[in-house]
């Protein structure tokens, strides 16, 4: 291949002008809001409304950050939602990975029905079921429960994972786990210690989208968990909207202490998106 | 023919699995999954399309006893005319958003699918918006459409003069704006990254051969990018028109509990209906009406993209 060593043939001067600038523009508008949020928490109390565009406020102060520990309960909040999201996410990627591992190498009556179920199932996402959950949970008296959340959040997950899962162990040749099996290994083990290490980018993502999903769920946790003391991070953050004044210093301190370790984690792993997002990729 | 040859190949490949393979293998490795759908999910769902034919309201949810009022629920629904209205401003919604998603989605993978420094860089700053949650994310861009001191505005005021401040929040069209600019935001990464996940899999030689042949650049995207990409597009819009077409969070937030009914969809006007009014047995319906409509979507889009092939 006769290529520019940095750009791609074919392009000229203009062209890669043109590009930069549009792609420059995309991230602006892309990361702007998120600035944003750094901008109103890094204001001092008594200057939230300005009408500087300044990215880093003059005068700019922690104080916020340390309100949102003392006026609410955010230790509480952060350690609620983590235990939700810690056991959604652990128990939502042992299921995925079994179930698309039992769609992508076995054969057995209803699997193409079985699959196509599954993608049915996000054309009832959780606002929906949510009312009848909403009784059903009333009825075995597990309101404000973290367990009836934790399954909640692992059932809006583990669709969209099994498919992710099915498709890339898709990728990975059959011949494997024949050889295995020829020198005697059980299908548990095979699937255990040859096939998982090689699929942990999918297992990556699929952690990923369970914590994220769990993490930063707030409908179904309002209608859910309603007792004071037990909120978790979304309920607590929306809260600190007030009727009729917000502080939205405090807020956005505390916004910025949810998001950053989500971002933190998908910049991480955002390697493996390319890659390991082959859900359609797939045939039947 | 070929498809029997197939079949007996795969026959083979399972019965030469062996040692520990047992007709029962794949329910184990399912079983946790069926478990857990069939709890939280087809359960549920059965529920709700009874419930959808009963009167149930806050009145009598601790009693435990609905009483069966057959197709009522639907009947009132479909009689109202404000389900007519929010229907075609659903659609409305879904088809703008998805449109962009995809569109911009899109050519943005494309323009990022070259060699380029600092891609890398650029690509983690694009996919950022995917990375906040939605309620966060809804409530920033609530605070950035403030009349007198959100930054949309203040920018707006400062290009344009002061004639060009918006009321994002009072009016209700201008809202719903509002919504649809801060979904399209939050969507557009997701379909970036799975356009790129296929463009990166379409063969190089493609294009060269197309080059010689002396095919326009967008030749070559509608004669090769289009159709490779289709496989994987196809779910990916499908999956995205109804996570648009369900999108609570966004407008919920943004329209302070969709208090207002010329800025809500559909699903809003589900929960609206559910958790504030408590009309249980009618948001029931609601959902079914809605479930009926994306399935009758999902079908249809498919077999148009089959009978295309």
């Amino acid at each position: 291949m006769k290529k520019n060593d940095r750009f791609d043939r074919g392009d000229s001067l203009p062209k890669i002008i043109l590009i930069y600038a549009f792609l420059i523009v995309a991230c602006i508008c892309s990361v702007y809001p998120i600035l944003n949020i750094l901008t109103v928490s890094l204001r001092p109390a008594n200057a939230i409304f300005t009408t500087s565009l300044s990215i880093i406020p003059p005068n700019a102060t922690f104080d916020n950050f340390k309100q949102a520990f003392i006026q609410y309960d955010m230790l509480n909040w952060l350690l609620h939602s983590l235990i939700v999201s810690g056991s959604a996410c652990a128990f939502s990627v042992v299921v995925s990975v079994t179930a698309g591992y039992a769609f992508s190498r076995f054969e057995f009556r209803g699997k193409k029905m079985g699959l196509s179920m599954i993608l049915v199932t996000q054309m009832f996402p959780l606002t929906m079921t949510l009312l009848p959950l909403y009784l059903m949970i009333i009825n075995l008296k597990m309101t404000n429960s973290y367990i009836a959340l934790a399954i909640i959040y692992v059932s809006t997950s583990i669709p969209f994972n099994i498919w992710m899962m099915k498709g890339f162990y898709d990728t990975i040749p059959k011949s494997l786990e024949e050889s295995a099996y020829v020198d005697g290994a059980s299908v548990l083990r095979s699937f255990y210690q040859i096939i998982l290490p090689l699929a942990k980018p999918a297992v990556a993502l699929t952690a990923l989208f369970s914590f994220m999903g769990a993490w930063s769920e707030y409908i179904v946790a309002s209608v859910i968990i309603n007792e004071a003391g037990k909120i978790t991070l979304p309920v607590g953050l929306v809260s600190m909207e007030g009727q009729f004044n917000t502080a939205w210093g405090i807020y956005s301190a505390g916004a910025l202490i949810t998001a950053l370790p989500v971002m933190i984690l998908f910049i991480c792993l955002s390697k493996y998106l390319v890659g390991g997002l082959t859900v359609g990729s797939v045939k039947g | 023919m070929d498809g029997t040859v197939k079949k007996i190949k795969k026959k083979k490949g399972y019965s030469s699995f062996g040692i520990g393979q047992s007709k029962m293998t794949p329910f184990f490795f399912l079983a946790p999954a069926v478990i857990v759908l069939t709890l939280v999910v087809a359960y549920p769902l059965i529920y709700e399309i009874i419930i959808s034919f009963k009167n149930v309201t806050l009145l009598n949810l601790k009693s435990q006893k609905y009483p069966f009022i057959g197709i009522d629920n639907y009947k009132n629904i479909l009689a109202d005319s404000l389900f007519y209205s929010t229907l075609i401003r659903t659609i409305l919604w879904t088809a703008i958003n998805v449109f962009f998603h995809v569109a911009v989605g899109l050519f943005l993978a494309i323009v990022l699918n070259r060699k380029l420094p600092g891609k890398a860089l650029i690509r983690v700053l694009l996919i950022l918006p995917w990375a906040v949650p939605q309620y966060i994310a809804a409530m920033t861009w609530k605070g950035m459409y403030n009349v007198e001191y959100g930054s949309i505005n203040l920018i707006l005021t400062k290009l344009f003069g002061h004639a060009a401040a918006i009321p994002w929040l009072s009016v209700p069209n201008w809202t719903f704006v509002a919504c649809i600019i801060t979904n399209i935001w939050l969507g557009i990464p997701f379909m970036m990254m799975i356009s790129l996940g296929g463009l990166t899999s379409i063969p190089e030689e493609l294009y060269e051969a197309a080059d010689l042949d002396g095919a326009t650049g967008f030749q070559k995207f509608k004669s090769i990018t289009l159709p490779l990409l289709k496989p994987i597009l196809t779910p990916a819009i499908i999956l995205g028109t109804v996570w648009t077409f369900n999108m609570v969070n966004v407008i919920y937030i943004i329209t302070n509990g969709s208090a207002s009914d010329e800025s809500q969809i559909l699903i809003t006007m589900v929960f609206k209906r559910a958790f504030q009014y408590f009309r249980y047995g009618q948001s029931a319906a609601l959902s079914v009406i809605i479930f009926l409509i994306l399935l009758a979507f999902s079908t249809f889009f498919i077999r148009a993209q089959k009978s295309e092939d």
